[in-house]
């Protein structure tokens, strides 16, 4: 065995190479960056034009009235609703708990069940935990093994209880699409109202809640290259028409859905955030799932035992979420500390217990504990791409001469025989 | 996270990484921690079989970066010291040295976890010799 001492890993033997300043950001599925564009249609709002919204019998209001209502346009557009039926609240935590509590409390005498998926972001894995503590009955659908929910599932789950099913639209972690004009269809042959969380799709794919299906959305600002602290729920009125209970009252905003004086200037972004996307995503997304393949083809031709995980088929362009078996992620991210990206591992967390997502596609925590979510978006380049794909390549290899595990399986040693003890 | 210097200093520069032939009556081998927890260390030791002096030491790790650095430090302390001295190092001693938050604190367990575990594999090849070689000296 080569004596491996007085190796070096954080610091490359690669020069920078042109158009690559250093930390390279790589994780947009936690957020975007502000567009510049958006940052300057909002700049007036933040000075000139302060008025309140609601403020109706002066001037400043209506100029604050006007880039609200330009923006729920903007936004109506992009996903094929009406500008009426967009509702503003503070991002997409706030909508799904508007969504999901409003159908609750408002169709409670209708049924008391709500169906939802193991994979689903926490702000609908929380908030339904909580309706069960007030007596609904949710079902947590599992996944199949590329993280795709299973349509006769969800089929079996319904009965003349259920009020509502909340499925998201494309998951944070594994990118993986779900066949949501099915969802939707489903639920509307039964009347269940169908709520959906898209805050990863508006913007990177088509959506159209029309075609698709959908009675309640929820979308964020900041996912989508618009400011953070602001976002919006999808309430249909027609075929059919959605009545929430509120969950904020105080002066009934927004139709008496949210009260709330609006965040005029973030609006104003998220509106601007959406017409830039319905102007660009077709270009874009191609560009980023370009880089994508270019990444994940980099690291399959040079890394053994790397697994990609979701169904790579239905999956949003700009992700990436691999597993370096025989590597510890978080061990992997402190080599390529100038890249930011995500992991699975939690190792870093008190319960040391790993992304629940992998885990519910069946990952073994082993396999889970060395993944690594690449989230490529708009201000990416492809020499980034290449960088970050030559540390990974570089960190995973000599963190694997580093690896009891992976000298193991070389030798042949087969690791579920091992008789390890659980710590 | 942030680590300490020393964390990241090990991380960067492990010491003493590889193997040492398992079969030999010399060397003792410690495997503990499990793949599914996030981390596992191999510690493997060579006994001077006369003085009891460990020679040499090798390690190799799967873990995060602290369990990177609570191995290799683990090797450089119990290179040159006696098995019995080596049994008297402590996780309290690694986390004081490289600084450990509490939520690392698991893998100053596991390495000193893994020098008993090394020792004690050393011990059980060894056993009648060992006892043999204690009784002469005294």
């Amino acid at each position: 065995m080569a004596e491996t001492t007085g190796m070096n890993i954080t610091q490359s033997k690669h020069p920078l190479p042109d158009g690559v300043t250093l930390p390279i950001y790589m994780d947009n599925h936690a957020t975007t960056p502000l567009d510049p564009r958006v940052l300057e249609a909002m700049m007036p709002y933040f000075t000139n034009i302060f008025g309140n919204a609601a403020s109706r019998n002066h001037s400043f209001g209506w100029e604050a009235e006007q880039g609200v209502e330009k923006a729920r346009e903007q936004i109506a557009r992009l996903i094929g609703a009406t500008a009426k039926e967009i509702v503003f609240t503070s991002g997409a935590t706030e909508s799904t708990n508007l969504a999901i509590k409003g159908v609750a409390e408002m169709y409670r005498e209708r049924g008391n069940h709500i169906i939802t998926q193991v994979t689903e972001h926490k702000a609908t894995l929380d908030t339904c935990k909580r309706l069960e503590k007030s007596g609904f009955r949710v079902t947590f659908l599992p996944v199949m093994a590329d993280g795709l929910i299973d349509l006769e599932d969800l089929k079996r789950a319904m009965d003349d209880q259920t009020i509502l099913v909340s499925i998201m639209y494309a998951n944070n972690e594994i990118g993986v699409i779900q066949p949501i004009p099915e969802i939707g269809k489903l639920c509307h042959e039964k009347g269940i109202l169908f709520h959906c969380d898209a805050v990863q799709a508006v913007g990177k794919i088509p959506v159209n809640v029309l075609s698709d299906n959908i009675d309640l959305m929820s979308i964020s600002g900041h996912k989508l290259y618009g400011p953070k602290g602001v976002g919006a729920l999808y309430v249909r009125r027609r075929n059919p028409r959605v009545q929430l209970a509120e969950q904020i009252n105080g002066g009934g905003h927004e139709r008496g859905m949210r009260s709330g004086t609006l965040n005029v200037p973030g609006i104003v972004g998220m509106g601007k955030a959406c017409e830039i996307c319905a102007e660009e995503m077709q270009s874009e997304a191609l560009r980023d799932q370009e880089l994508r393949d270019h990444l994940l083809n980099r690291l399959q031709s040079a890394l053994d035992y790397v697994r990609v995980n979701g169904n790579m088929e239905h999956h949003l362009p700009g992700n990436l979420n691999m597993s370096f078996i025989y590597v510890e992620g978080e061990s992997l991210l402190m080599g390529i500390n100038d890249v930011a990206v995500s992991s699975g591992s939690a190792c870093t967390s008190a319960t040391l217990e790993p992304s629940y997502v992998l885990k519910a596609l069946g990952l073994g925590d082993d396999v889970a504990h060395s993944s690594i979510r690449f989230g490529i978006g708009r201000f990416n380049t492809r020499a980034e791409v290449d960088y970050v794909a030559d540390k990974i390549i570089e960190v995973v290899q000599k963190l694997r001469e580093l690896s009891p595990l992976y000298e193991m399986v070389k030798e042949g040693i087969d690791l579920s025989k091992i008789e390890w003890a659980a710590h | 996270m942030s680590y300490s210097e020393k964390v990241v200093d090990h991380y960067e520069h492990p010491r003493n990484v590889g193997t040492l032939d398992k079969n030999s009556s010399e060397v003792g081998t410690g495997l503990v921690g499990a793949p599914e927890c996030g981390d596992v260390m191999r510690l493997q030791i060579k006994v001077n079989p006369q003085t009891q002096v460990i020679e040499d030491a090798k390690f190799k790790t799967f873990g995060c970066g602290s369990a990177i650095a609570s191995s290799s430090l683990a090797t450089e302390w119990v290179k040159g010291k006696t098995v019995s001295e080596a049994l008297t190092i402590s996780n309290t001693d690694i986390v004081k040295e490289l600084s450990l938050p509490p939520v690392k604190i698991h893998c100053s367990v596991l390495a000193e976890d893994a020098i008993r575990a090394a020792i004690g594999d050393w011990k059980a090849k060894n056993g009648a010799a060992t006892e043999a070689v204690v009784a002469a000296a005294v």
